[in-house]
C-alpha cells in the first residue's frame, strides 16, 4: 500500500544521488538502507503520537535540495558573528553543512582531539562504525534519523582523552548561510568523553541570510565513568529556518551530564534530546528556556531514562510564547525495573504573552522500579497583572515591565550555568528576543 | 497653589458606583489623613489616583501639579511624582530588589529628560537612603519583597519613596498588619521624608498611625464623598464615638454606609 512519495521525500532522494560515495562499503549501505527506510515512511503524520503537536504536513510538501559544498565554502563568515563570551575553546565551524578549516580552531586543548567526520572517515573509519552503521528503527517516527544517515556527509569527531581536564569551553558552530534557498544541510556529531574527564561543550545554531533551509543534526554523546560533561546548546537560527535535531546522551556510571539549552529561532524547530542513565549512580541535570514569538514553532522533546540504581535527574524548563507562536515540551522519565534508588524531578512552566499564542506541556512518568523518588509538574500562565502594576506604579513602563517579569520568570532555568560571562550573554539574548512591547491581543 | 485638585470624582468598579462626588485639595507639604468606615471607597481612590486598570472614572477631574492626572498611564503617574504604598506590597521572585528600584529610578528620570544614574552612582544613593530607613543590606539583595515579613514590606515601600523621592506619597492602609514596633519604624521612616514641598495622603481606618504621623487635615470619607473635614482632633473623635454620629449632620448618609466603625 505504497502512496506517492511526498514532494520532500522526492527531493530528498534526489539529493542522494548527489552524495559522493564514500568508499567505505558498510557506510555506502547504511546511507542506503536509511534512504529507503526514509522513502517508505515519509514523514511523520499527526496521528503519530510523538508529532501530534508538530504537524508536518506544509514541509512534507516543500522539496529541499542538498545544500551546495562549494557554495558554503566559499561562503564569506564573518568570525563575529558566532563569537561568544566565555567561550574560548577549542572550535569547529560548519556552513551549511559542510567544515570550514579556515573558520575552525581544532588544536590547542590538551587532550582533546577534535575533527571533522569526513577526516576521521579517511583516517580511522573502524571505531565510528558502531555509531554510523547503526539501524533506527524502521518507522516514520524517525523519518528525520534516517535522513540524516542517508545525507550527512560530515560532521564531527570529538574525543576528550581519559581523566583530561579540558578547562576551556569547546565550541560547535552550525551556521545556516541563508544564501542557499530551498536547501538542506545534515551533520553528524560523536561526541566521547573519557573516563574520569570534564570537558564543556557549547553547541551553537546561527543563521546569516534570510533564505529558508532545512538542518537536521543527529548526536551521539557518551559521557563515561566518572566524566563530567557540560553542554549548552543555543539556538538563535533565523525565522526561515527548519531545524530538526536528535539527540542521544549516554551516562555511565558515577558519570554526570547537564545541559542548559535555550531556543529562541527558527520557524519550525523540533529537538528530541533523550538521555540514558546506564551506569549506577549516574546523574543528568537539564535547563531549558524556550522564547517564541511572530509564528515560531519550537518543540522540545525530553526523555530521560533511568537504567541503573541510584541514578539523579533533574529537569527545569520555561516556555514563553507570544504573537501566534506554538510551543512543544514532552519532559518523560522512565525509571526501567531494578534501577532502585532512582531520583527524579522534572519541572515545565510556561508563560503565554499573548492570546493567539499555544503551549502543549506533557509530563509523562513511567516507574518500573520499586524504591523511586520522583516528582513532576507543568503549568501554563500569564504574567501575574498585580506585579505589573506594581512595577509600573514605581515608573517602569509597561513594555520593560513585562521584559522584566518574563526574564524573571526563565531567570531558574540559566542561574545554574557556571560560566558567568556565557551565562550573561545568554541572559542578553533572552531579553534581546522579548517582544518590547505590549502584544497584540 | 494646590499640588492635589480632586473635584466631584465618580467612579465605578466592576459597575458599582464606589465614589460619588469627591472633592478633596492638597497643598505641597501638607499631611492629609482619610479615614472612614469599611467600604467608604478609600482603597478605590487610592487605586484610582496610581491609575490601575478595573477603576472607570465616570465623572470629575483630577489635577496634579498642573496636568490632568487620569490621562496618564501608572509609569507617567510615577514619573511626575506620585507615589503609592500598597496595602499588600506583591512579591515579584527572580526580580533583584536594587535591580528593580535603579530600574524605576532611572524609567523616571528619562521620562523627565534628566540623566539616568550609573550603578556608582546610584549605590552611593542607596547608602544615604538607608539611613532614613533601617533596612539591612540583605534585603536589598533579594528579590523584590519576597519572603519578606509584613514589616519589612512596609519598610521597603517607604525605603523606595525615599529613594524615588516623589511630591506626593499616597500610603494605602501602610498600618494594617503591622504591630506597634513596626508601625513606629515606618512612622518615623514617613516623618523623616517630610518636607514642606512632598505632601502625603494617608488612607487608614485607625486611629493610632496619626499617633506617629501628625497629619495638619483629617478627612471622613463616607458613602463615596468627603463628608467631614478637621484638624487632628477628628481623628480622635472617630476614635472614641465612631462613625454614627455623623448620620445627624448628613442624613444623606445610610446605616451601612456608617457601619464598620473603627475597633
Amino acid at each position: 500500500m505504497s502512496q506517492a512519495p511526498s514532494p520532500f521525500v522526492r527531493a530528498a532522494l534526489d539529493a542522494a544521488t548527489a552524495v559522493p560515495p564514500s568508499g567505505i562499503a558498510w557506510l555506502d549501505a547504511a546511507r542506503r538502507e536509511n534512504l529507503e527506510s526514509l522513502a517508505e515512511t515519509g514523514l511523520p503524520e499527526s496521528r503519530n503520537e510523538s508529532w501530534k503537536y508538530t504537524p508536518l504536513r506544509a514541509l512534507s510538501q516543500r522539496a529541499f535540495s542538498l545544500a551546495d559544498a562549494g557554495v558554503a565554502n566559499g561562503f564569506v563568515v564573518d568570525p563575529s558573528s558566532f563569537a561568544l563570551p566565555g567561550v574560548e575553546g577549542s572550535r569547529i565551524v560548519f556552513v551549511d553543512g559542510a567544515f570550514r578549516a579556515d573558520l575552525s580552531a581544532l588544536e590547542g586543548s590538551v587532550g582533546v582531539s577534535l575533527a571533522p567526520l569526513g577526516v576521521a572517515l579517511e583516517t580511522q573509519p573502524e571505531p565510528l562504525r558502531f555509531a554510523l552503521a547503526n539501524r533506527y528503527r524502521r518507522g516514520a517516527a524517525d523519518a528525520f534519523a534516517h535522513l540524516n544517515a542517508a545525507l550527512a556527509i560530515d560532521g564531527l569527531v570529538l574525543h576528550i582523552a581519559d581523566g583530561a581536564h579540558v578547562g576551556r569551553p569547546l565550541h560547535i558552530v552550525h551556521v545556516s548561510s541563508g544564501s542557499q534557498p530551498d536547501t538542506a544541510w545534515h551533520v553528524r556529531v560523536l561526541v566521547d568523553v573519557g573516563q574520569g574527564a570534564r570537558a564543556d561543550v557549547v553547541e551553537h545554531f546561527v543563521s546569516l541570510g534570510e533564505a529558508t533551509q532545512l538542518g537536521t543534526v543527529v548526536a551521539d554523546v557518551v559521557v563515561r565513568e566518572g566524566a563530567t560533561l557540560g553542554l549548552v546548546v543555543l539556538q538563535d537560527a533565523s525565522a526561515a529556518t527548519t531545524l530538526v535535531r536528535r539527540s542521544h546522551v549516554r551516562i555511565e556510571a558515577n558519570a554526570a551530564a547537564t545541559v542548559h539549552a535555550l531556543e529562541l529561532g527558527g520557524a519550525l524547530v523540533r529537538h528530541e534530546l533523550t538521555t540514558e542513565l546506564v551506569g549506577d549512580g549516574a546523574r543528568f541535570d537539564s535547563r531549558g528556556v524556550f522564547a517564541l514569538s511572530g509564528r515560531q514553532h519550537i518543540d522540545t522533546q525530553l526523555e530521560v531514562r533511568h537504567n541503573a540504581r541510584d541514578t539523579a535527574s533533574d529537569a527545569l524548563w520555561r516556555g514563553i510564547a507570544d504573537g501566534r507562536s506554538r510551543g512543544v515540551f514532552r519532559g518523560a522519565i522512565v525509571v526501567a525495573e531494578g534501577a532502585d534508588g532512582s531520583d527524579a524531578s522534572l519541572s515545565n512552566k510556561n508563560l503565554l504573552l499573548s492570546a493567539q499564542a499555544e503551549i502543549d506541556t506533557k509530563p509523562e512518568l513511567e516507574i518500573y522500579a520499586d524504591e523511586v523518588k520522583a516528582a513532576h509538574g507543568a503549568t501554563i500562565g500569564q504574567l501575574d497583572e498585580r506585579s505589573l502594576f506594581y512595577l509600573r506604579s514605581r515608573g517602569i513602563p509597561l513594555a520593560q515591565a513585562r521584559s522584566l517579569l518574563t526574564l524573571a520568570f526563565c531567570r531558574a532555568a540559566l542561574e545554574s550555568l557556571p560560566n558567568e560571562a556565557l551565562r550573561e550573554h545568554l541572559g542578553d539574548l533572552l531579553v534581546a528576543h522579548l517582544p518590547t512591547g505590549p502584544s497584540a491581543e | 497653589m494646590h499640588m492635589l485638585t480632586i473635584d466631584n470624582l465618580h467612579a465605578r468598579v466592576e459597575g458599582k458606583e464606589i465614589l460619588k462626588g469627591l472633592s478633596l485639595a492638597v497643598k505641597p507639604g501638607e499631611v492629609h489623613a482619610i479615614m472612614g468606615p469599611n467600604g467608604a471607597g478609600k482603597s478605590t481612590l487610592a487605586n484610582v489616583l496610581s491609575g490601575r486598570d478595573g477603576y472607570e472614572v465616570t465623572a470629575g477631574s483630577v489635577n496634579f501639579d498642573g496636568r490632568d492626572l487620569l490621562a496618564l498611564e501608572p509609569e507617567e503617574r510615577a514619573a511626575v511624582g506620585m507615589f503609592l504604598a500598597f496595602q499588600y506590597p506583591v512579591e515579584i521572585p527572580g526580580v533583584n530588589n536594587t535591580y528593580f528600584l535603579r530600574a524605576a529610578l532611572n524609567a523616571q528620570r528619562k521620562f523627565r529628560g534628566e540623566e539616568e544614574l550609573d550603578s556608582m552612582r546610584f549605590l552611593k544613593l542607596v547608602r544615604e537612603k538607608l539611613k532614613v530607613m533601617q533596612i539591612s543590606d540583605d534585603l536589598l539583595h533579594r528579590a523584590v519583597n519576597e519572603g519578606f515579613s509584613g514589616g519589612e514590606k512596609k519598610r521597603n515601600e517607604i525605603f523606595q519613596m525615599a529613594v524615588l523621592e516623589p511630591k506626593l506619597a499616597i500610603l494605602d492602609e501602610t498600618d494594617s498588619g503591622l504591630d506597634i514596633d513596626a508601625l513606629k519604624q515606618v512612622a518615623e521612616g514617613v516623618n523623616a521624608l517630610r518636607s514642606p514641598d512632598r505632601s502625603f495622603l494617608i488612607v487608614t481606618h485607625y486611629q493610632r498611625l496619626l499617633d506617629y504621623i501628625e497629619p495638619d487635615f483629617v478627612h471622613v470619607l463616607a458613602g463615596g464623598r468627603i463628608v467631614e473635614s478637621g484638624d487632628k482632633s477628628l481623628a480622635l473623635k472617630l476614635e472614641e464615638q465612631g462613625y454614627a454620629w455623623l448620620a445627624d449632620t448628613h442624613p444623606e448618609l445610610r446605616k451601612a454606609d456608617l457601619a464598620g466603625a473603627p475597633a
